[in-house]
């Protein structure tokens, strides 16, 4: 798994992932979305165009980012969900919770 | 082995392999099930209605309502073992899972504790072993590292945080291990080299969130002094729930899968996201009515629009959830419509807005906060005085505040204190299927003394009433029937406490002061009693076919004291945020003290002789002449009278000198 973390704004970045989000790497990525809010980055947009595959402890680990970033009164947003992803969001209800976005401008937008 | 013990050493009356026994007892059980409910209605029926005695009425209906509690309990065990399910050999393990072994410790002794160790890393299937010691101890990690066994310890993250006991300790190691598969074993149950061997291959289906194997102890002493083994609990009650796709976990001697754990804990997240924005409306809700009832007239004008918009602002939001909106779009419409709202009060009152926000914000965020898990403080809450214009801050503020706190997925749940059992049915509710495999693969370690024995068993009590009360089997979504009536009937058998107590008084009350609940001890009423009791003791022999269960039977009575404390702890807990209570008792091993832990039982065991040398002794002297109920007392008595000497003799047990 690839982790890159592009500024896009004052308070905003933009997380690309690459490769397989799963439990091999959960705890990277939860670890890498704390210390991007910390940095002062409050609201992170995740691109998941290039997310292969997602499992349960992957999402776990975007739920740690939500709730750095909430904490730090900003927010977290999925951008370009893929098929298999947008299953697992839809299988464990997170959908309700982490809403996708079309793609990253209008995640970066939005509210 | 016990999944091939039942038939052969039989004598051979009939010609039947073991699977004709097998398939012959389950079809017994499912006769006698049904005969013994039948039996019972027929008695009870008869009981409600034609024979209580009402000179005598709140012995009557006391009496009465215990024998309905007893009926229920027979009813939920019937249908829990209705569908006895026995597996039999497991499917072959598939070779190049990725495996953990964890085991967890708190203060347990380093060597006890290497002895399991040992084993564990000797497990045949390849697999890495984890010790989680959550005592931080080093001479624990010392060992480890000896051993070849990877340690680990709390992460920084848990300071300051609650630690959730065992089930934080597990979550912390799902987060630093990788395995997908993780075998759990409490640092006193050491495994047998082919447990994995023996237990993986039922993941080949991949609906299997877990396999539980059954917990047995090598140091129980012969007779059982402390009722350690449950061979009725782990064989006919797990194969029973099983047969209905409810086999418990039961934290130690499972196999659990990581990707079911996960999917659970953000399932669960998102029903709780949901519970605290429904919260937090209905706070809303009553916040506001309370303010407006409280408006004077001069502040009407302004203020009273307001307050009318928040009201409307709640009823979309609560529509805006039924229809399934996300959380995001219904909060954040929410707060803005509250803002508009907050807006509408002129700016000449924001300075006193200001004033009673500070004394809000303090002292109410963790208030409201605690609301979330205690009902008591959240009707304080709502009841409290506040001016309408802080009312409007204060819905203001309860969104954000109620879930922005919420944002943790947890994969091991945290309402019980038996995370076990609480994280199992939130994976059946969520449609995962579990595995009940009936075969010793572990060797554990019970308590040597009766208060550990009794503090143990005030556990499992409490934090099964802790479940009830928090996650009632039968309001959760998602479980089946059947495998809510599994999980209830474990958790009604915990109240057995207080009709217990009815039992036991019952003849104490007759031989001594003449009351009795019925009108008459009539022929009718042997006929109808007699052939019901019987078919229970059947029932209940075909169901044990050759496992002790004497010594269980005895404690489930003889404990009646512990089975109250538990409910009235665990309910003032739920309710109340109150402590759960432990048994408090010197620690040291003295066979006097303990006489201490079963006063209540003592007391019991007096007034039952009294009882009878009274009972007898009127009779003797020719100063009653009710032959028949005397002695059907006498007899009562005295069966309660074996039952309640367990305990006494676990007091007094003195274990054999080491050699």
């Amino acid at each position: 798994m690839e982790i890159t973390i592009n500024p896009a704004g004052e308070q905003a970045a933009v997380v690309q992932l690459r490769g397989r989000l799963d439990l091999l790497v959960a705890s990277e990525v939860k670890q890498r979305l704390a210390k991007a809010v910390q940095e002062g980055f409050r609201l992170l947009v995740i691109d998941m165009s290039d997310v292969s595959f997602v499992d349960s402890s992957g999402l776990g680990a975007l739920i740690g980012g939500l709730k750095a970033a909430r904490m730090a009164g900003g927010d977290l947003r999925l951008a370009s969900v893929g098929a298999q992803a947008m299953a697992m969001l839809e299988l464990t209800t997170l959908n309700r919770v982490l809403r996708p976005y079309p793609n990253v401008a209008e995640a970066l937008q939005a509210g | 082995m016990r999944v091939v013990s039942t038939a052969p050493t039989r004598q051979r009356l009939i010609d039947w392999g073991q699977e004709e026994w097998a398939a012959f007892r389950r079809g017994l059980i499912k006769i006698l099930v049904v005969t013994n409910l039948v039996l019972g209605a027929y008695y009870l029926l008869w009981r409600g209605t034609a024979s209580l005695n009402w000179d005598a009425w709140l012995f009557a209906l006391a009496l009465f309502a215990a024998e309905l509690y007893s009926y229920i309990s027979s009813f939920l065990f019937g249908v829990t073992v209705f569908r006895l399910r026995e597996r039999g050999e497991p499917p072959p393990a598939p070779a190049g899972l990725r495996v953990d072994v964890y085991i967890t410790c708190y203060n347990e002794p380093v060597e006890l504790v290497r002895k399991t160790v040992r084993a564990a890393v000797a497990i045949r299937y390849p697999h890495q072993t984890y010790l989680l010691d959550d005592g931080d101890n080093p001479a624990m990690r010392a060992m480890a590292c000896e051993e070849g066994c990877g340690y680990i310890t709390r992460s920084a993250v848990w300071k300051g945080f609650d630690r959730h006991a065992k089930a934080g300790n597990l979550m912390n190691a799902l987060e630093q291990t990788t395995g997908d598969f993780i075998l759990i074993l409490d640092a006193d149950q050491v495994p047998l080299p082919q447990i994995l061997d023996r237990t993986l291959g039922y993941f080949n289906d991949p609906r299997v969130a877990f396999v539980q194997t059954p917990q047995y102890f090598i140091n129980v002493p012969p007779g059982d002094p402390f009722g350690s083994q449950a061979p009725l609990f782990y064989g006919p009650i797990q194969q029973g729930k099983d047969g209905w796709n409810a086999a418990f976990f039961c934290g130690s001697n499972a196999v659990l899968r990581r990707e079911a754990l996960a999917r659970t804990g953000i399932h669960f997240f998102v029903r709780d996201v949901e519970r605290r924005i429904r919260r937090a409306l209905r706070e809303a809700d009553t916040v506001i009515r309370r303010a407006q009832r409280k408006l004077m007239r001069t502040e009407r004008q302004q203020i009273a629009p307001a307050l009318r918009a928040l009201c409307r602002a709640v009823s979309d939001a609560r529509r805006e959830l039924d229809r399934g909106d996300t959380f995001q779009e219904v909060t954040e419409r929410f707060q803005r419509r509250v803002e508009e709202a907050a807006r509408m009060v002129v700016a000449a009152d924001l300075q006193q807005i200001m004033s009673d926000l500070a004394e809000i914000q303090a002292a109410e965020a963790a208030e409201i906060m605690r609301s979330l898990h205690d009902e008591a403080v959240l009707a304080e809450l709502a009841r409290r005085d506040r001016s309408p214009l802080a009312a409007i801050e204060t819905v203001r503020q309860l969104v954000p505040l109620l879930v922005n706190e919420a944002m943790d997925y947890l994969p091991i749940s945290t309402i019980s204190v038996t995370e076990d059992m609480s994280t199992s049915m939130r994976l059946h509710a969520t449609g995962w299927r579990s595995v009940y495999h009936d075969e010793i693969l572990a060797h554990g370690l019970a308590p040597e003394d009766l208060r550990s024995a009794l503090q143990q068993r005030l556990r499992w009590a409490q934090g099964t009433i802790q479940v009830f009360l928090r996650e009632n089997p039968l309001l959760l979504p998602g479980l089946s029937i059947g495998q809510r009536i599994a999980y209830l009937d474990t958790m009604w058998s915990y109240f057995s406490g207080v009709p217990t107590v009815i039992y036991l008084i019952a003849p104490v009350l007759f031989l001594m002061f003449g009351l009795l609940p019925v009108n008459a001890l009539s022929a009718e009423f042997f006929w109808r009693l007699t052939p019901y009791l019987l078919v229970n003791q059947l029932l209940f022999a075909v169901i044990s076919w050759g496992r002790p269960t004497w010594r269980g039977q005895q404690y489930s009575l003889a404990l009646f004291p512990l089975w109250i404390k538990a409910v009235v702890t665990a309910a003032a807990n739920v309710w109340f945020g109150k402590k759960l209570g432990f048994i408090v008792t010197p620690k040291t091993r003295q066979a006097g003290r303990y006489l201490g832990l079963v006063r209540w039982q003592l007391l019991m065991m007096v007034l039952l002789t009294v009882a009878i040398g009274v009972g007898l002794s009127q009779l003797a002297l020719g100063w009653r002449s009710d032959g028949m109920p005397v002695l059907v007392n006498v007899f009562w008595a005295v069966y309660d009278l074996i039952m309640l000497s367990v305990v006494i003799d676990a007091a007094l047990y003195q274990p054999p000198e080491e050699q």
